[in-house]
């Protein structure tokens, strides 16, 4: 009898499982491609922009966006107060969201992860010190923390990098610290204790490895909240500085304005918005389609 | 019970110490020379440096150092503004009733519409309603407050010239406050105009800081409901013959309302982060513009004592909850 081998269904691998679940999730499709052009922009900001992010056009204060009276194709969303091209301001400022939200999650997820695994597979004294400290900076709402470590450093982006990190540490250290006591109490770990692993290559090469998912989630979710976050200090003064053109620091630029010239407060903010939006909206299809069991309904 | 309640008092003990650490170890940390950042003094003398470092008391060990400000803060006293020589706390007390008109408003209006909202998107799943409220939810959970205040004050202010674009209260009203909350204390003297004009002041406030917890109770009711609706005693209720609308609001709610209660405890956290950005752009009078202004003047101890009274308050708003909870569903309480 001859059997269609193709015709049986194909043994799904995970990563082909995670493929599936996440493209049949269609507004994190339609997110993943926001992204990836605000990527792009971010990377060729130099090529795409039509005019330097500094340069002032002192001829051309104020002018309004190119569809409204008295606007024109030359600044295709207006000019600020000291005349500087609020597109090319936007396209340079996904740089610095992008580079600072990918900065504070690589610093609170690769701190995080090593305090919370250390913490999981140690215990005892360490663990309880750890969970403590950590339940202390989650009864700090986020934006008071971050306006504390900036009281303490000073202002700037770097600080600001600082500052939104150790927010977001205590939520990867709680989520590294539980996948870790979960993988413990596994056979493998017990298979590799026996077979004489140090603690070192225990946790790196053997537990780490399957706590991925969770981790990878949080990480996702932690991406958009920096971007807020961010922006939040930028605009308070207490991240970015002028001029540089990062989206809240413009915004703060341009508040006084607000009532007379709509659009120098409306594009950075509305930059800001779809770019939050669409990571949230990926993060919930990759927490979907990574674990399944954390799917809200 | 009471010895639920005597445990939940046990556990935020070790958070309590852990605040008055950090908060101490706030002004410790930093970086230059103490004096010269908590008293704007530079230049100084030997002499002169000894009697400002006795004065601040940083001339004793660390130790002896942090006993002295949890006594001190015990008694109330958390040392003295440096840019007005006010009391910390009386200053922080003064400007909460402000604070606190303005989240209470911020939170009936993310509960008068939020609750609502969730339910009717469950009840109408996969229909218009329920997928414009799911927009809705993820654009008020990734919006930018600072910018969704200037967006209103464009347009209600700006455009319309509805309302006011800052402050508390229109300049020509005056009164001794009462109870500090405007609207209250205007109806007590008796003054409409007052009223009006306090009311106009804190509808775009209230509504740009209820934004952000608006979408958290909204998703949160939407997913409890949907839970509860395929329940069996909500199955039962129906086969009874009851009236739609009392299984939803009766039977369905009571039950749902139940991981919507944490939800909204953890939003008070929430409400006094964005009380900073809301009270900073609307230049609403609270404890929230009160302590940015602190951080840009490096007014030391008013940042101190600010951060240790907000996380204080976010402290026993928690426990507040975590109680509530373990009346409303026996299971907690008896549980651990």
């Amino acid at each position: 009898m001859a059997v269609d081998a193709s015709a049986t269904p194909r043994a799904h691998g995970p990563a082909r499982a995670f493929v599936d679940a996440f493209l049949r999730h269609k507004g994190a499709l339609a997110s993943l491609v926001v992204v990836a052009l605000v990527v792009l922009l971010a990377i060729a900001a130099d090529v795409v922009a039509p005019h330097s992010p500094q340069v002032q056009y002192r001829d051309a204060v104020l002018r309004p966006p190119a569809w409204a009276a008295q606007g024109s194709w030359r600044f295709p969303l207006g000019t600020d107060p000291i005349g500087r091209d609020i597109l090319s301001r936007i396209i340079h400022g996904a740089r610095y969201s992008l580079l600072i939200a990918l900065s504070v999650v690589a610093l609170s997820v690769v701190i995080g992860t090593a305090i919370g695994a250390i913490a999981g597979y140690v215990g005892g004294t360490v663990d309880l010190v750890v969970v403590r400290l950590m339940d202390v900076l989650m009864a700090l709402p986020g934006l008071l923390l971050a306006i504390i470590v900036v009281a303490i450093l000073g202002p700037g982006i770097v600080n600001a990098v600082i500052a939104i990190a150790v927010v977001f540490l205590p939520h990867i250290v709680r989520t590294a610290r539980a996948a870790v006591l979960v993988e413990l109490s596994k056979n493998y770990v017990a298979a590799a204790r026996l077979a004489g692993a140090k603690a070192r290559f225990l946790i790196i090469d053997t537990i780490l490895p399957n706590c991925m998912a969770p981790l990878l989630v949080q990480a996702a979710l932690s991406f958009s909240g920096a971007i807020l976050e961010a922006a939040a200090l930028g605009f308070l003064g207490l991240g970015a500085q002028p001029p540089t053109p990062e989206w809240g620091a413009m915004l703060a630029d341009s508040r006084e304005f607000v009532l007379r010239a709509w659009w120098v407060v409306t594009f950075p903010g509305l930059a800001i918005l779809i770019v939050v939006l669409a990571l949230n909206v990926l993060g919930d299809g990759l927490r979907d389609a990574l674990d399944p069991k954390l799917r809200r309904s | 019970m009471l010895g639920f309640i005597v445990g939940r008092l046990l556990r935020v003990v070790p958070t309590v110490i852990g605040l008055s650490l950090v908060t101490f170890a706030l002004v410790r940390l930093i970086p230059g020379d103490p004096v010269v950042a908590m008293m704007g003094e530079t230049g100084l003398n030997a002499i002169g440096r000894e009697r400002a470092l006795a004065m601040l008391g940083l001339d004793r060990p660390l130790y002896e150092q942090y006993l002295i400000y949890v006594a001190n803060a015990l008694r109330g006293d958390l040392s003295r503004s440096i840019s007005t020589s006010e009391s910390v706390l009386k200053e922080f007390l003064v400007l909460l009733p402000a604070t606190l008109e303005l989240g209470t408003a911020a939170l009936l209006v993310a509960l008068i519409v939020g609750i609502p909202a969730g339910v009717l998107a469950a009840v109408k799943r996969g229909t218009v309603i329920d997928h414009a409220t799911i927009v809705a939810a993820l654009s008020g959970y990734s919006m930018p407050v600072f910018w969704w205040g200037l967006l209103l004050i464009l347009l209600f202010s700006g455009t319309l010239g509805w309302t006011p674009v800052s402050g508390r209260l229109g300049v020509q009203f005056y009164f001794e406050p009462i109870t500090g909350f405007h609207l209250i204390d205007t109806l007590l003297v008796n003054e409409p105009g007052a009223f009006t004009s306090a009311l106009r002041h804190l509808v775009l406030p209230a509504l740009v800081l209820a934004t952000f917890p608006l979408a958290v109770i909204a998703r949160m009711t939407r997913s409890a409901m949907l839970e509860v609706l395929n329940d069996d005693y909500v199955r039962t209720a129906r086969a009874k013959g009851l009236p739609g609308w009392r299984v939803v609001n009766v039977h369905a709610l009571r039950n749902a309302l139940i991981p919507v209660i944490t939800v909204i405890g953890l939003q008070v956290s929430v409400l006094i982060t964005g009380a900073v950005m809301t009270e900073t752009i609307f230049s609403w009078p609270g404890v929230g513009k009160w302590l940015l202004e602190g951080v840009y003047r490096r007014d030391y101890p008013v940042v101190q004592g600010g951060v240790l009274l907000l996380a204080l308050m976010v402290v026993a708003v928690n426990l507040l909850v975590d109680m509530l909870y373990g009346i409303v569903n026996p299971r907690i309480r008896h549980g651990r």
